[in-house]
């Protein structure tokens, strides 16, 4: 069983704020980070290594010390790593980032399984998951709380619905998408991260490396979206006192509540 | 794309751009400044970078014919056949948006044995909608649905598409947009439509801390999501007029590499950390059977109950359920505490709730430092009669239906 885990670098808090004025993101001691949901489809990888053997490659699109958290995966337990990275990715929207990684992976080739986090925590769209998937004319299912059983050319999961648990079984090769909580994630090791150290090479990835190497379909170019303008949510962190008789104050919560729809 | 000026280019215009990149994208590479791959073209550094420096060179693209494309179409997401409240939210968003663009309103169905439910969506004032029902699309597997969803939009060819930001509809809409290749905005708070029938979308990103206005100008259709009860659904009308398309699709289109092997319905989960709306018991309701009424007030809202920890002490409600330091930290659209102090300890796990209303007697409660609306009063007398005003509210919304 051969797994592929889709891992992305983001800014270590999200708590950005935006100068009103100037338009420009404030960020102070903004350190990059793995994103938090990646954990989890790492620990998901090696739990099902630990079970069925086989290699975990990491992957991720990013600039070239987005290198950084493909070590934190090795640390881990996870076997190899590559790092997509050339300037003609810079403004990659969903579909250029999804399409990118379905190009790495192809390079890859030798995989059973792609595990994505269920989103991060900068972009926050969920989306890239399901369009990999697409692009490499695979089967996925989002959203997986549970992996109830591997065999060997099918994979049985539990899917997480608003109101439902579903039960599928899906062919592979096949991606999934995973639930924050899965499995605990490990902390990296000290031990694994001496053995690692200087034994382990990152594989750095560039358009010339793919089959397609239209840079058309890449970064800004191969984006359908364009982000116009970025500006600060409006703060209505409005502050209101009430008080009277308990009647009056029934009714002010019941409208309140009408208002805010959560009725 | 993004071209640098190198010759023009100090020490102090390095800092100055490396300042005003948000996501660090300046690097020192072989031949100077460079932009790396973590650019987002956000183009801060070409508007609040100093003049003349970094310039954005448009490219000409092959543009899409817009006037091939023509409707607004409202993705139907439901279960078994039971439509999601999303669905009627999003029609109501369509006609309006389509009054400007002058477009008709589509819904895509897709399931088995729904056709006779279609009529319930003309109701809302849809001008068509297209079924897709098949024996094969009982359960949401995802190769059939994106498939039916490709046909319809060959052969429609709607100019924008928007889908209810439930799980179904987050799994199904990206795999759909990537066929296309075409721009998926995710999770929208405010749609507006231009005259050329651009959709402009607005969305919260890096969790609620910035807000993006996104366009997708050079493809079609244009696809976005919006969660539940972002936008108002509209009245039901009395007369409706539009029609109901059955569609074909070939058997080879059906077939499926997932299985579903089980459905059942998900049990009350006692994790309260991803509850929307939470009733937090404290210390000011006195005894266990009061806690009836709060129990009462959380089930009309449809809310998890939740405590401080001295009720945890006392044995009323489970561990899982307390707030605070020591127990779990919520973020819910809305938390009523009733009786609560607003200690630091219990603070520190809810202060970050989207609405928070306190109710408490003594107007010099802390918790009134952090709640959006204090409401000082005594709680035995503001439950009941909230509670009775709910039920009424809910009798005369039947009365009317
Ligand atoms: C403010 C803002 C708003 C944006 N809104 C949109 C939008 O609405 N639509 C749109 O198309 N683009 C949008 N983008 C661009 C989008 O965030 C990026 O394209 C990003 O590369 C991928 O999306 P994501 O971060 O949302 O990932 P998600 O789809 O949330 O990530 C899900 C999983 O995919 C994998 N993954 C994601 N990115 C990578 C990567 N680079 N390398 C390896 N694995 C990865 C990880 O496993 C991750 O857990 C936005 C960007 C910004 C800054
Ligand atoms: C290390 C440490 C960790 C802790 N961790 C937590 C934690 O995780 N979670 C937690 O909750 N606490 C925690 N605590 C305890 C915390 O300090 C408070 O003691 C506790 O939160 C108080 O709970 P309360 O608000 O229910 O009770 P009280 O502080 O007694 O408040 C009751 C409130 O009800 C009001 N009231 C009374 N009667 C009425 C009425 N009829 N109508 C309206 N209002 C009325 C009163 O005015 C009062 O404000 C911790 C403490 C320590 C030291
Ligand atoms: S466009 Fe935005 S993300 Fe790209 S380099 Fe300029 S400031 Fe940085």
């Amino acid at each position: 069983m051969n797994t592929i885990v889709c891992i992305k670098q983001v800014p270590g808090t999200t708590s950005v704020e935006v100068d009103p004025g100037t338009g420009v993101l404030k960020r102070e001691g903004i350190e990059a980070k793995m994103n938090p949901y990646d954990l989890f489809a790492l620990e998901t990888a090696l739990q099902i290594k630990e079970v069925k053997g086989g290699a975990i490659t990491s992957i991720t699109m990013g600039p070239p010390q987005a290198g950084e958290i493909i070590y934190e995966s090795f640390y881990m337990g996870v076997d190899e790593g590559y790092v997509l990275t050339d300037r003609k990715f810079a403004g990659a929207d969903v579909v250029a980032t999804s399409y990118t990684l379905s190009q790495g992976i192809r390079k890859i080739s030798n995989y059973d399984l792609i595990i994505c986090g269920k989103q991060t925590t900068d972009g926050d769209t969920a989306q890239v998951g399901p369009e990999v998937a697409e692009f490499l004319g695979i089967p996925h299912v989002a959203n997986v709380g549970k992996i109830l059983n591997i065999g060997k050319d099918s994979i049985t999961v539990q899917m997480n619905m608003e109101e439902t648990l579903e039960i599928q079984s899906i062919k592979l090769p096949c991606l999934i998408t995973v639930e924050k909580d899965i499995y605990t994630p490990r902390l990296p090791s000290y031990k694994k991260k001496i053995q690692t150290k200087d034994k382990k090479q990152l594989n750095y990835l560039s358009i010339k490396d793919f089959t397609d190497s239209n840079e058309q379909n890449y970064g800004l170019n191969g984006s359908p979206t364009q982000v116009e303008r970025i500006f600060p949510p409006e703060v209505s962190k409005e502050k209101i006192m009430l008080e009277g008789t308990s009647e009056d104050l029934s009714e002010k919560i019941f409208s309140l509540l009408v208002e805010k729809k959560f009725m | 794309m993004l071209k640098i000026n190198q010759e023009k280019i100090t020490e102090e215009i390095k800092k100055e751009l490396m300042g005003i990149c948000p996501f660090g994208a300046f690097i020192e590479g072989n031949n100077g400044l460079e932009i790396s791959a973590a650019c987002k073209m956000c183009k801060l550094c070409v508007k609040k970078g100093p003049a003349g420096i970094v310039e954005y060179l448009e490219e000409v693209k092959e543009t899409v014919n817009k006037d091939e494309w023509k409707g607004i179409t409202v993705y139907v997401d439901h279960l078994d056949g039971k439509i999601h409240p999303v669905t009627y939210e999003l029609i109501g968003k369509a006609k309006k948006l389509a009054k400007i663009t002058n477009h008709p309103v589509y819904a895509l169905f897709i399931g088995k044995n729904i056709t006779d439910k279609a009529k319930e969506l003309l109701c809302y004032g849809v001008d068509e909608v297209f079924v897709y029902d098949f024996k094969e699309l009982e359960y949401f597997v995802i190769e059939p649905y994106t498939n039916a969803f490709e046909d319809f939009i060959q052969k429609i060819k709607p100019s924008s598409i928007l889908v209810g930001a439930t799980n179904m509809g987050r799994s199904l809409a990206p795999r759909i947009a990537a066929r296309f290749r075409t721009g998926l905005t995710a999770d929208c708070t405010v749609l507006e439509m231009r005259e050329n029938t651009d959709l402009v979308q607005i969305r919260p990103a890096f969790g609620g801390n910035i807000m993006a206005q996104i366009v997708t100008t050079n493809n079609r259709p244009q696809f976005c999501t919006v969660r539940y009860k972002v936008f108002d659904a509209p009245e039901k009308i009395a007369r409706a007029s539009g029609n109901i398309t059955k569609m074909e699709l070939d058997n080879n289109k059906l077939v499926s590499n997932i299985k579903v092997l089980g459905i059942t319905k998900k049990e009350v989960e006692l994790d309260i950390s991803e509850a929307d709306v939470i009733i937090a018991a404290g210390r000011g309701v006195k005894s266990e059977k009061d806690m009836a009424m709060i129990s009462e007030l959380a089930e009309l809202l449809g809310a998890r109950t939740a405590c401080t920890r001295p009720l945890i002490e006392t044995g009323w409600f489970d561990s899982r359920l307390q707030i605070g330091l020591s127990g779990r930290t919520v973020k819910p659209k809305l938390i009523i505490t009733i009786g609560i102090s607003g200690a630091v300890q219990f603070a520190a796990g809810m202060q970050n709730s989207d609405v928070i209303i306190a109710i408490n007697n003594d107007p010099n409660a802390p918790i009134f430092n952090i709640a959006h609306y204090g409401i000082i009063g005594d709680l035995y007398e503001i439950i009941p009669g909230l509670i009775s005003k709910i039920k009424l509210g809910d009798s005369l919304v039947k009365a009317v239906v």
